[in-house]
């Protein structure tokens, strides 16, 4: 891989050092603290559980930050991290309540705005609706399984010493549970802004399975969790267990396992494949905060014992932190940003043309969107999202959803698709049908992403989304993911090695 | 595996503990009966016997207990708890060895009127000190019933408050020389520390279990 590549991804392997150093303290913490576990114990499994989450679940919350806001470019998606990272240490430094699900959604915010691309309106109000949700849901989960504990202990009358063993195993499989949904969950804070200009490929091990671009992408982020939690997480833990956590190991066991629930919903694209399958709603697939679970669980327990002991100063930090640093995230992206592109010289964002054409306005009249003031922009090419959305301001009053339409329609990929560039696809995520459309449509070009997706639907089913209902919102996902790799690799300005 | 194993040998050996507590107290009681009937005889240092050996269980295994818990880091936020109760309790079957060799060296000549308080103070002692080992049971596997027991251990000793303050004044009231009255008073007073002591393990008890629920 190339140095220039590394250097790039520093800040995420920073983000993820720092995520490993503080979060693994919520799932360990007073277990290491109480000597219940030895931290070579709470270490090794950590790390080898939070890779794993990282690697084989990690994609669904990172998805929804995609959706946020596209970081398209490597130096961008630095920065982004880099930002995200910085306002952590800075706001850690000052004894400010942080979050790094926050700061990086602050960041992409800030990315978005600098680049003038536009904000997705619709997914942040989805994941600050999570962040409420987060500390809620913790509370009421520990609360739950407070209750639960309490009767069991009363019903089976176990032996303190023998509660102490059960307790011990408890504390490591809980353990073990956190650390995944963390790496699952929290990866998308780390490696998620890298994923569009992602620099690895996928490969095929011994013909056994593929290793994805992006799976690899957050095993590196994983192994920099690891060493965090190995190089610097001892110190939070001891700090977390012995300071803030005043739990008996019993309370400390139903925190993680309240946390690491929490975590998981957020995060389980198999949880939501299930609620989706029984046509139940679902659960949004969003990075939360790991440190405000543990509030809430805490705060759930509190509640139980009577809530005299509650410290509600600390509700107050979790609530201020959800404004404070996705704004301070934004600000120090938004002018790092500027840096980056005016002094470094930097391409901190790839642009496109837009332009009007007869079938970009017959595409947005299917979807609803009126054109009547669009057809004035007929045929004018204009290079830069920032350009044509001033023009698009200047026309006719979109609101953001559809402005969001026309900007995403009118976007020119010049796609083509060369019969060498599909052979060299990974053909083993795309089924025999899928491949066959693809090839049927080879040689032809497509001045738009989605006039490649309305070609490959015609030619086969294979290739058409569903009705958007929940039970269809996971095989519309799939294919919404095949496409975006097929846009990658088969655009112009495909990043070195892009993959899916 | 391994610490499921350790576990499971401590837990034999704090019930062996509480069982020698108990089984003190029942000596204790069925020798202060024999010395009350007989006075110093061959039955009485039999169990003067008795008492010794538990007494010499009792503290080799809250060693054996103590060193266990720390070499294993078991139950790290009640470890405190549970050392300081056990060795409370091995203070007790002290404490009936104390009396028991205080009767056999001292040999108190109680007046016959006298005997059946002696008797009902030295009841009401051991009694208190079975309803603690009780609550000391339950504080291992049941925190939430350790004061269905603990009130037992309060009402016993306030009996045995009330034996004795009735027992003094009858000491007092005859017309046995001072001497013999202080010696008296002095017997009545060690049999009684024990449900005091017991009273006091219990308070403690209370603050431990509420320590341990969850």
């Amino acid at each position: 891989m190339d140095a220039g590549i590394l250097i790039f991804l520093s800040s995420g392997i920073f983000l993820g050092w720092s995520l490993g150093a503080n979060d693994a303290a919520n799932v360990f913490g007073t277990a290491v603290a109480t000597r219940m576990v030895r931290f070579t114990t709470a270490a090794l499994v950590c790390g080898v559980f939070v890779a794993l989450g990282a690697v084989f679940s990690g994609a669904g919350a990172t998805h929804t930050l995609g959706a946020l806001g596209s970081v398209n470019a490597l130096p961008g998606a630095f920065m982004a991290a880099l930002s995200a990272a910085l306002t952590v240490y800075a706001m850690t430094h000052a004894g400010l309540p942080v979050s790094t699900s926050q700061a990086i959604v602050g960041a992409i915010v800030g990315w978005n705005l600098f680049s003038g691309f536009p904000t997705d309106l619709e997914a942040l109000g989805k994941i600050a609706a999570t962040w409420v949700a987060c500390p809620l849901l913790a509370g009421f989960l520990g609360a739950l399984v407070y209750r639960i504990t309490a009767a069991v202990m009363r019903r089976t009358r176990i032996h303190l010493l023998r509660l102490d063993a059960y307790t011990r195993s408890g504390l490591i499989l809980a353990g073990a549970f956190g650390s995944y949904s963390l790496g699952a969950n929290n990866i998308g804070n780390v490696m998620g802004v890298f994923v569009e200009a992602n620099p690895f490929s996928t490969f095929s091990v011994e013909g056994l399975f593929n290793f994805t671009g992006v799976q690899q992408l957050f095993l590196l982020g994983a192994v920099a969790i690891g060493v965090g939690v190995f190089t610097y997480s001892r110190r939070v833990m001891t700090t977390i267990g012995a300071g803030l956590m005043p739990l008996s190991p019993i309370g400390a066991w139903i925190v993680v396992i309240a946390h690491s629930l929490v975590l998981f919903l957020f995060a389980s694209e198999g949880l939501e494949h299930l609620l989706a399958s029984h046509g139940l709603p679902t659960i949004p697939l969003v990075p939360v905060s790991s440190s405000q679970a543990v509030v809430g669980a805490v705060v759930g327990i509190g509640l139980m014992k009577g809530g005299s002991d509650l410290q509600w100063r600390s509700l107050l930090g979790v609530a201020s932190g959800w404004i404070t640093t996705p704004v301070i995230a934004c600000l120090v992206c938004f002018v790092c940003l500027f840096f980056l592109q005016n002094v470094f010289q930097q391409q901190v964002y790839r642009d496109s043309a837009y332009e009007i054409s007869p079938a970009v306005l017959e595409r947005l009249e299917r979807q609803g969107v009126a054109t009547t003031d669009l057809t004035a922009l007929q045929g004018r090419r204009v290079a830069g999202v920032r350009a044509f959305r001033k023009l698009l301001a200047q026309t006719t009053e979109l609101g953001p959803q559809n402005e969001r339409e026309v900007i995403s329609a009118a976007r020119i990929a010049s796609i083509e698709l060369e019969p060498s560039r599909i052979e060299a696809l990974d053909t083993a995520w795309l089924s025999p049908n899928q491949l066959d459309a693809l090839r049927a449509l080879s040689g032809r070009r497509f001045a738009h992403r989605w006039a490649l997706a309305e070609a490959l639907a015609a030619k086969s089913k294979a290739w058409r989304t569903r009705p958007d209902t929940i039970a269809n919102k996971l095989y519309n996902r799939s294919i919404r993911r095949k496409l975006d790799y097929l846009y990658q690799h088969l655009g112009p300005a495909t990043a070195p090695g892009s993959s899916r | 595996m391994r610490l499921f194993n350790r576990t499971k040998q401590l837990e034999s050996w704090i019930d062996e503990l509480l069982n020698t507590v108990s089984e003190a107290g029942l000596v204790f009681c069925e020798a202060i009966k024999l010395y009350l009937g007989d006075g110093i005889s061959e039955r009485y240092d039999q169990r003067l016997q008795q008492v010794m050996q538990q007494e010499s269980r009792g503290d080799e295994l809250c060693r054996d207990i103590e060193q266990a818990i720390y070499r294993e880091t078991l139950i790290p936020d009640s470890r405190q708890d549970v050392l300081q109760l056990l060795e409370a309790l091995d203070d007790i079957i002290n404490k009936f060895q104390e009396v028991l060799w205080y009767f056999s060296i001292e040999t108190p000549d109680i007046p016959t009127e006298l005997l059946g308080d002696y008797q009902e103070l030295t009841e009401q002692s051991t009694e208190a000190v079975e309803r603690l080992v009780l609550a000391s049971r339950a504080f291992f596997r049941d925190p939430g019933a350790v004061n269905d027991h603990l009130h037992k251990v309060r009402f016993y000793e306030s009996e045995a408050d009330e034996t004795v303050t009735r027992l003094r004044k009858r000491i007092f009231s005859t017309d046995l020389p001072l001497p013999n009255k202080i010696h008296l008073r002095f017997f009545a007073e060690r049999i009684v520390w024990i449900s005091d002591l017991a009273e006091d393990v219990a308070e403690q008890l209370v603050i431990y279990s509420i320590k341990r629920l969850v």
